[in-house]
């Protein structure tokens, strides 16, 4: 136990609950993130887990609970202003700015970052350039970190599988995030590539002082960077706790294989 | 780098239609001109301009509307009738600029009073009531006195008469051109086209889709007023009944036919769509007819795989590139 216990939690998620009409999606689930804290959310297939995502990003409104980021609530708030302030999201199946530059997919990221107004813009005055600039130079910075900067000026849409996947990793850390949401970083890769991948967010929590939470069936990947696991099963949590004594929990490994 | 091969075909795009004006302007002046062509100068700025905002709303907003024609006459309304008011209170150049404003500051007012229920709406749902709001507009002008209802407004100051003073149409042009340009190619610019290629995203990384959504659609609805007040300079009345959702479908001709998010493609188009008509007077009354399938045509052609590489062969970058290569080779 070398977590320091005053240390306010980065999320916090206190009893939060979903249903869509009659079914009850997600089920009083809490969990507590520790700033620096790489956290996987595993369960077996429609248990709730990218809906959890949806409701930390206020895509969905949550019927009960609370979303604690850093001691600020965000319940009910847009997806937004969770996007402004400090929740960072990939998705599932890759959202990137298919017609959009490598870099302008980053430079998206920037918005509320570099806050020219439009007048500034048509009229292509001196806060214009400069910022511009700016954005350029910290875009191709954020590039060079993923190995992405030769391919700035390539079509989002144009790049290979494990690129497209690091560059929304890129864009998400555009937006100076304090917690990073990965949905299935590793699905519809390869053994190599997951084991890059698994580096690359290693690196990322090392580099940017990252919080991650993310959702993985891949259990190599899972079994290893995650330090903590919350297992969700039919929208409740089933086991909670540290990675390696979560996973031989007969509960967990029944829900996976079956009695 | 990159910045380096945007900026050479944003400036391109000027040169060429700034080349394109000069020719025009020599053309008429030294009297080489016909009548027919002189008369056909503004129009095509008209088309250029309601070309250039609806690709703003369409190409790079991505949402689909079938009401430009409607903010066109509210504007051209507006302005034409503040002209009337002002006409011998103030020199026309200072009541031009007056009321070519005032016509687009009222169809952007429109835009945003609209566009703030409307814009909740996406695809198929949008195109819909964005139709509707048309052809309430026009019907409402009609059933209204100090618009002329039917019998419309037919005082209107022909300042930009038939032709003549067309080169305010060239400027008002410009202006469209330079703005739309500089606002896709910014900040603001980048988000409406995220929204476009992926909404979700976008929000997800804290972009206000209702305020960038509200935002294309206003300077989009402005600059089609401005191209509605210079329409009813030019002919020197208004009918609402020419502000029909067959207008806006020909709007939305050109910037498919351009190709959408394609600036000079807009430009280009507009010019082929307001030409071929006139062309095709010889035709008489299979006009239309011909009219549809040499439209067909183009869009078959300019889609082909063909076409695609020949296009390819001949990009202004590659060409760039050529010529780079070889005073290059001079060099050595």
């Amino acid at each position: 136990m070398e977590k320091t216990q005053e240390q306010t939690p980065m999320l916090k998620v206190e009893n939060l609950g979903i249903s869509f009409g009659g079914l009850q999606a997600v089920d009083s689930f809490n969990i507590e993130v520790q700033k620096g804290q790489l956290y996987g959310l595993i369960g077996p297939n429609g248990a709730g887990k990218t809906t959890v995502f949806n409701l930390l990003t206020g895509v969905y409104k949550p019927t009960t609970g609370r979303i604690l980021l850093d001691g600020e609530d965000l319940t009910g708030r847009s997806t937004t202003y969770i996007g402004r302030h400090g929740i960072a999201r990939t998705f599932q199946n890759i959202r990137l700015f298919k017609n959009m530059s490598v870099l302008d997919n980053v430079k998206v990221g920037f918005e509320h970052q570099y806050p020219y107004t439009v007048a500034e813009g048509l009229l292509r005055l001196p806060r214009y350039y400069r910022q511009e600039k700016k954005m350029v130079e910290h875009g191709m910075e954020l590039l060079e970190v993923f190995g992405l900067q030769d391919e700035a000026s390539y079509l989002a849409a144009n790049l290979p599988y494990g690129q497209q996947r690091k560059l929304e990793i890129c864009r998400a850390l555009a937006t100076r995030p304090k917690l990073l949401l990965l949905d299935e970083p590793a699905a519809g890769m390869n053994p190599n590539e997951t084991a890059e991948l698994m580096d690359t967010i290693l690196f990322v929590r090392e580099h940017f002082q990252m919080t991650i939470l993310l959702i993985e069936h891949d259990m190599h990947l899972v079994s290893g960077i995650c330090e903590q696991l919350t297992v969700l099963n039919f929208g409740t949590v089933l086991a909670q706790g540290e990675t390696a004594r979560v996973l031989k929990n007969p509960d967990v490994i029944t829900a996976y294989l079956g009695e | 780098m990159k910045k380096k091969k945007l900026n050479l075909r944003v400036l391109l795009t000027y040169g060429i239609l700034a080349a394109v004006c000069v020719l025009v302007f020599v053309l008429i002046e030294t009297g080489v001109a016909s009548r027919q062509f002189k008369s056909l100068v503004v129009p095509l700025c008209v088309n250029m301009m309601l070309a250039l905002s609806l690709n703003l709303i369409v190409g790079f907003l991505g949402e689909l509307t079938l009401g430009h024609a409607g903010f066109m006459s509210v504007g051209a309304y507006a302005g034409c009738l503040l002209s009337v008011y002002l006409e011998g209170t103030m020199p026309m150049a200072l009541r031009l600029p007056l009321v070519m404003l005032f016509g687009g500051l009222v169809a952007a007012l429109f835009g945003l009073v609209i566009g703030i229920p409307v814009l909740r709406l996406k695809g198929d749902y949008l195109a819909i009531v964005t139709l509707a709001f048309g052809e309430i507009i026009r019907s409402i002008i009609l059933n209204l006195d100090f618009t002329g209802g039917a019998a419309g407004i037919n005082n209107v100051p022909r300042d930009i008469y038939r032709g003549s003073n067309y080169l305010i149409a060239f400027v008002l042009v410009f202006i469209t051109l330079i703005v739309i340009t500089n606002l896709v190619y910014s900040k603001q610019g980048r988000a409406i086209t995220a929204i476009r290629d992926n909404r979700i995203a976008a929000e997800s990384i804290g972009i206000n889709i209702t305020y960038y959504k509200l935002l294309a659609f206003v300077i989009a609805a402005f600059f089609a007023g401005v191209a509605g007040v210079l329409y009813g300079h030019n002919i020197g009345q208004l009918d609402a009944n020419k502000f029909d959702y067959n207008r806006s479908i020909e709007i939305l001709v050109i910037v498919v036919l351009g190709g959408m998010g394609s600036i000079p493609g807009s430009l280009i188009a507009a010019g082929l769509i307001t030409v071929i008509p006139e062309v095709l007077r010889t035709f008489s009354d299979y006009r239309l007819l011909v009219y549809a399938i040499v439209l067909i045509a183009v869009m078959i052609i300019n889609a082909s795989p063909r076409m695609q590489a020949l296009r390819a062969r001949f990009s202004v970058r590659r060409l760039w590139k050529l010529i780079r290569g070889r005073r290059r080779k001079k060099e050595a």
